[in-house]
This record gives C-alpha cells, sequence and structure tokens, in this order.
C-alpha cells in the first residue's frame, strides 16, 4: 500500500503543525535554548533530520507501506516549522544520532535497518512512555518513534492497513462509519 | 471569530500562559453581569446583548480557535492527560474529594469561555414529563416546581440555538412541537448489527439528538469525521458556547477571560457588584443591575458560599441552607465485548442509536435509565500505536489483531438527591487566589446501584444475542460519573426548600439569578445541557421582563 504526499498533508490535517500554544507550552527542556529563545547551534541542521527520521521511519513502519521517504518529507514540511515541537524533533534526533557513532559507529542514516532497530531498542524507546520532558528515551519516543507513527496512523492509507479509513484524528467525512466492511 | 482571539501580540505570566494585552477594567454603567461563559452564561448574554449592556465574566481563558488541532493532538498523544486538553488543572482547578465515592473533577469540566462544551460530546436530549415530576409519579425525590410543558417552548428555542440533528423516529421522548432544526445522523453499520439482536429480544432501537451538525448550520460546517468530539472538534461541527458569546460580542457584550470572580458583594437584598481578579494581578469591581451565576454545579455553590456576609452568615442566597447540598451525576452502565465480524468502529466519536424503552419504568427500587450504542467500542489503532513496545510488522500485526471487532453498549442512570452528597469548602486547601477550594462530598444511593445492575442485565442480554464475547461490564463496583455535576443550588416553590424560585431567580435576592444544571431538583438520566439551555433561555426572557 502506496503512501503518498497526500496521506501525509492528511496527517498533517490530523494533528496540525506545531507552532501553537498547545504543544510548546510542555516544551520547557531550557537546555537546548539560550536566553534569546533561540536553539542551540549544536543542533543538527534540516537535511540531516529529514534523513534520519526517513531512515527511522523504513523501520518502524511495515513492509507492506511503500513512499515512505515522501511521505515523511511532506510530513515534516508542516512539522519542522521552527516551533518548540520543532526543536524538540532536532533535539531527539540529535542524541539519537549521537548513540549511533558511539555503539554503531555512524549515523543513523548510514546504519543498516537491523541495526536502526537495534539502536531504538538500545535507547530505551520501546519500553518507554513517551514525554516531551522526560529522559532521552522518552523524548525519542514522543519526538522520533510517536511522531512518525501518529503520522502514519492517522492517514487514510495508515488507517486502510488496519481497516480504518477514517481513522481517529483524520477528517474523513460522516459517511464511512455508515459503511460494512468491504 | 473575534478580534482578541486574533489578537498576536501576547506577552507570557509566570505560568507560561498567554497574557493577551486587553483591558480586563469593569464596564460602567452594565445592565447585566454573567459569571460564566458556558451555554448557560453565554446564550443569556447574547440573548440580552441587543437592549442591554451586558458583561460576562470567566475565570479561564479565550482559547485561540487556530489552536483546536494541537489539541487534538493532545487528546490523541498518550502524554497528555484529559485535563491538558483545555489546560486545565493546577493551582486554579484544585479541589478536594472527602466523600465516599471519588470525582475527578477536572476530568468533568473545561474553564474557559466556552466551558464544559469545548470538551462535550454533545447530546441533547430533553428531560421526560415524569422527570419533572419524580416525587408524584416516581415516589421518590422532590419534584421541580414546574414541569415539562413550562419548559417545551424553550426546549425547541434551545435546539435551534445550539442546532440540533434529531427525529422524530423516538416514541418514548417527551412530545414535540416541531421536527429538529437539521436530520438525525444516519445510524452506523454496528447500529445495524445490534438492530437484529435488538429486534429478537423486543428492544426499540431510535436515534439520538446530536448537537452536531449533520448538515451546515448557522455557518458551522456539518461534521467531517474527525473523531475527537470528546475532548475537542476541530471543526467545529460540534456546537459549543464560543457560538454564543461571538454572537453576545457582535451585539455588544463584553466578555472579560482569566477574570475569576471572587465573591459577590451584596446588601439583604440585592448584589451589587461582582469582585474579579485578573491576570495581572489587579481586583476589579464590575456592578450591574442584574447579576447572574452561571459556573456549573460546582463553582456555582462555591461561589455563593465565598461571599457569605453578615446578612448571609452561611452563604450568599444561602437562607435555606441548600447552597452546595444535593450534589448529582449520572452514573454509568455499560458492557462490551468482541464479535467474530468486523463491526467498524472509531469513525466517528459520537453514538448515532439508543433506547429509552426502559426510561419511564423508573419507580422507587429502580431510577430511569437509558441505553446507548457506542460507535466507539475498543481501542483507535492510532492509540495503540503510541503506546506499545513494538513497530514495523509486529505492531501491524498487532492493531489489525486488536481493532476491528468490538461492540459496547453504555446507558446513563439517574441518582437521587441526598443529603450526604454536596459540595462545600474545604477550610485547608486554597487557589491561587486564595479562596478556599471546592470540596466534592459525591456520594451514591442504592437506587442508583440496582438500576446499573438492571440496565447491565440487558446490555448483557443484547450482546449476548448478537454473538458477542463479553470481555468487559461496567456494573455498580466499575461505574463513574458522566461528568453532569448537577443540584447544589435547587430550584423550589418555598424559599425554605431551595435557592432558587421556578424563574431560577434566588429567594434571597432581587437581582440574582442561576442558570446552571445546579438548579435541577432531580436529574432524570438525560445528558443535561439541552435543558441546561432552555432554562437559560428562559432566565433571559425574566430578566429581560423585569429589567
Amino acid at each position: 500500500m502506496k503512501l503518498t504526499r497526500r496521506d501525509a498533508v492528511a496527517a498533517l490535517a490530523a494533528v496540525g503543525a506545531t507552532g501553537g500554544v498547545a504543544l510548546t507550552a510542555r516544551r520547557v527542556d531550557k537546555n537546548s535554548t539560550d536566553s534569546d529563545g533561540e536553539w542551540d547551534e549544536g543542533l543538527p541542521d534540516e537535511e540531516t533530520v529529514r534523513a534520519s527520521m526517513t531512515a527511522i521511519a523504513t523501520v518502524v513502519y511495515p513492509d507492506e507501506v511503500s513512499g515512505v521517504e515522501t511521505f515523511v518529507e511532506r510530513f515534516l514540511d508542516g512539522r519542522l516549522d521552527g516551533s518548540g515541537h520543532a526543536e524538540g524533533v532536532h533535539a531527539a534526533v540529535a542524541e539519537l544520532d549521537d548513540a549511533a557513532h558511539s555503539w554503531h559507529g555512524g549515523p543513523i542514516t548510514e546504519l543498516p535497518p537491523e541495526d536502526r532497530d537495534t539502536l531504538l531498542k538500545e535507547i530505551g524507546a520501546d519500553t518507554a512512555e513517551e514525554d516531551p520532558n522526560g529522559t532521552l528515551a522518552e523524548r525519542v519516543r514522543y519526538y522520533v518513534l510517536n511522531e512518525l507513527l501518529l503520522a502514519l496512523y492517522t492517514s487514510p492509507t495508515g488507517g486502510e492497513l488496519v481497516g480504518l479509513e477514517n481513522p481517529q484524528g483524520h477528517p474523513g467525512g460522516a459517511a464511512s462509519y455508515q459503511e460494512g466492511p468491504q | 471569530m473575534t478580534g482578541a482571539e486574533m489578537d498576536a501580540n501576547e506577552a507570557v505570566d509566570g505560568n507560561g500562559q498567554a497574557v493577551r494585552d486587553i483591558d480586563r477594567s469593569p464596564v460602567t454603567n452594565a445592565d447585566v453581569c454573567v459569571v460564566g461563559a458556558g451555554p448557560a452564561g453565554a446564550i443569556i448574554a447574547d440573548r440580552l446583548a441587543a437592549d442591554h449592556d451586558v458583561v460576562v465574566l470567566d475565570a479561564g481563558p479565550r482559547f485561540d480557535p487556530s489552536d483546536r488541532l494541537d489539541r487534538q493532538e493532545r487528546a490523541i498523544r498518550p502524554s497528555y492527560d484529559q485535563p491538558d486538553v483545555w489546560d486545565g488543572g493546577g493551582e486554579r482547578d484544585a479541589h478536594a474529594n472527602s466523600g465516599e465515592w471519588f470525582y475527578p473533577l477536572n476530568h468533568a469540566r473545561v474553564k474557559g469561555i466556552g466551558g464544559s462544551t469545548l470538551h462535550w460530546q454533545g447530546m441533547v436530549m430533553r428531560l421526560h414529563e415524569a422527570d419533572f415530576n419524580s416525587g408524584e409519579q416516581r415516589g421518590v425525590g422532590p419534584d421541580w416546581p414546574i414541569d415539562y410543558a413550562d419548559l417545551q417552548p424553550y426546549y425547541a428555542e434551545a435546539e435551534r440555538e445550539l442546532g440540533v440533528a434529531g427525529a422524530s423516529d423516538n416514541p418514548y421522548a417527551p412530545p414535540r412541537e416541531e421536527p429538529h432544526p437539521m436530520p438525525a445522523f444516519e445510524p452506523s453499520y454496528s447500529d445495524s448489527l445490534f438492530a437484529d439482536a435488538c429486534e429478537n429480544l423486543e428492544i426499540d432501537m431510535h436515534s439520538v439528538p446530536n448537537a452536531r451538525n449533520s448538515e451546515p448550520y448557522d455557518d458551522r460546517s456539518s461534521c467531517i469525521g474527525y473523531g475527537t468530539c470528546q475532548p475537542v472538534c476541530p471543526s467545529r461541527a460540534k456546537y459549543d458556547a464560543t457560538v454564543h458569546i461571538e454572537r453576545a460580542e457582535e451585539k455588544g457584550a463584553t466578555v472579560i477571560d482569566r477574570a475569576p470572580v471572587q465573591r459577590l458583594e451584596h446588601d439583604a437584598d440585592r448584589v451589587s457588584a461582582a469582585v474579579y481578579a485578573t491576570p495581572e494581578g489587579d481586583e476589579h469591581r464590575q456592578e450591574a443591575d442584574a447579576f447572574v451565576v452561571a459556573c456549573g454545579g460546582v463553582e456555582t455553590p462555591r461561589l455563593l458560599l465565598l461571599s457569605d456576609s453578615e446578612s448571609y452568615p452561611d452563604g450568599l442566597a444561602n437562607s435555606s441552607g441548600h447552597v452546595g447540598k444535593f450534589f448529582m451525576d449520572h452514573l454509568f452502565a455499560g458492557a462490551g465485548g468482541v464479535l467474530d465480524e468486523p463491526t467498524r468502529q472509531n469513525h466517528v466519536g459520537f453514538y448515532t442509536s439508543a433506547s429509552d424503552q426502559f426510561y419511564d419504568d423508573a419507580d422507587e427500587e429502580f431510577a430511569p435509565f437509558k441505553l446507548e450504542f457506542f460507535n466507539y467500542a475498543g481501542p483507535s489503532p492510532v492509540s495503540m500505536a503510541l503506546t506499545g513496545d513494538d513497530w514495523g510488522n509486529e505492531l501491524l500485526d498487532r492493531l489489525r489483531e486488536g481493532y476491528g471487532n468490538h461492540v459496547a453498549m453504555g446507558g446513563l442512570v439517574e441518582q437521587l438527591p441526598r443529603s450526604d452528597s454536596y459540595v462545600t469548602l474545604d477550610p485547608d486547601r486554597t487557589d491561587d487566589h486564595g479562596n478556599p477550594v471546592p470540596d466534592i462530598h459525591w456520594n451514591v444511593g442504592d437506587r442508583a446501584l440496582r438500576t446499573i445492575e438492571r440496565a447491565n442485565e440487558i446490555q448483557q442480554a443484547v450482546l449476548e444475542e448478537l454473538g458477542a464475547n463479553i470481555e468487559w461490564v461496567a456494573g455498580p463496583d466499575a461505574t463513574g460519573p458522566a461528568y453532569h455535576h448537577m443540584g447544589t443550588t435547587r430550584m423550589s416553590a418555598e424559599p425554605e426548600n431551595g435557592v432558587v424560585d421556578p424563574d431560577c431567580r434566588t429567594h434571597d435576592l432581587d437581582n440574582c439569578w442561576i442558570a446552571s444544571s445546579s438548579v435541577f431538583p432531580t436529574g432524570g438520566a438525560m445528558n443535561p445541557t439541552l435543558t441546561i439551555a432552555a432554562l437559560a433561555l428562559r432566565v433571559a426572557d425574566d430578566i429581560a421582563t423585569r429589567a
């Protein structure tokens, strides 16, 4: 089942861009901002973040979906918007990349898929509960793993994988609930 | 959308919350001061604003409509609790629970412009005729001092004001005078599965009235199926009280957010001013000719108790001693399970079929109750995805295993007013302004618990007839409140028996009305907001007549 730019736009319609007060209000990690509210200079550039998120997506999305790169790129167009949430994504990717270098000898984007999978588990993202202000594992869970899963499973194609073409968060109309299984 | 909502010029206070650069000073020569910008206060403000100088004070913020998708993300993501969606909780909303039953107050309300309609599900039934005469017809509880007929025209008006999608296919509903403003939502696929089982058991199913647009209405779109109605509707197809606040402002009303009223100043016969705080640390006095307290079933009695004086040592408008007494909610009864076939759940966040067949069987032993057929049984796949310890193919397998064949029924049960169920002030804890917090002392009696068991029996019979493997039952030991707080400033004909008269004007004070479910002498088992709206329209008429 192919993920499309349209799916990504739909996922953005579901969760929105990130500049609003609702999400940024919880981000209080002051380590990554200076007194002017600017981001730390040490954070990776957007190209690195996009490539890393796409690399992780190829591991955490099921094999049945294709078009992952286009989908993630388009989704991140709306999420990497200079907001506090976007900063959290940058920071979590940076720390995950540091761990990739330390434990596997290279950046996320150059690790084979099985090492990317292992890396997420070594960080503890599989058992952590998401928390934008929590431990590294909890932040990776929030800003990387769940960010990508949220995008997929609020999109029409992600919903259809499970048999729900109008998943929660997606404005898929008020007709599908009346229809029986195909 | 108002100008204030779009104001991007914001400072930030010590809590990291935006402080809008707006004037929060009192309105001079106000005719009416409304405390609380939920549905009751908003409707009254809108109704009176064209011909009166109206000011509305609310303790909570004015939420930016453009943030609703972010709030929806909060609703979906597991790291946010329900009060987080609308910035609830904290010192402002602190409360105590001294009753035998825990009451999760901050899950049950939203403070801010729009009030709890921002997070409600939007079900809008009329109370039944017998609900107004429980003592006479069921042998328990007090009668209301008004009848269904007194409220009937206001119910019709309230349905137009909120925008209700409904049909006249419910043989158990009280008499109607005209069709609903919009057609009912069509039954769901899972309703069709329930229909066969109910047919076999001779249980009647019918549509339910939704305060949600089934077609464009009142310059708001029809429902587009976000599926997160409770706690947030990004499309505004679900009614919330910002609709009436915006209308009131267009007519000239002044709405001041983040202005918690600390006390009502008064003499023996009249309220003279509402004293409110502002985020800037100021305290103001809003004078007016008439006052409406519309703060819900908890904050309404709290404000009256906080306004005690030499004239009213036990709390304002409390000569009867009834302020805060007889706190009630509806009790949830439910059961659910799985079928061996797809049931198509979680496309929308509201239900489309119900059964009121057993409602008017109520008597001394059994309370009225209604039954609901859910369209959102079982887990939502995205919620499952965000909380597991797997990803990739393994996660997809788990989602396919866990989603798709759930069914569930819910129901609401009336609880009677009880002297040991009440709201008072906690002497040991104060809020962010130094005022004692509300103490919810909630207790539920045997009649309600028996009725939950009765509802469970029917629900399980239906599920068994459907062929479901029943996985859970929410019975007397697992029930909880439906977040409909009622009954704490009871309406009564005689001053010694309640706080407000049949016009919802306080017995004690000539210029003070209460518009809230707090005036309900009994609660029935129907969601209360349509009745709140109908009473609010009636209050507005009364104020206009006397002004």
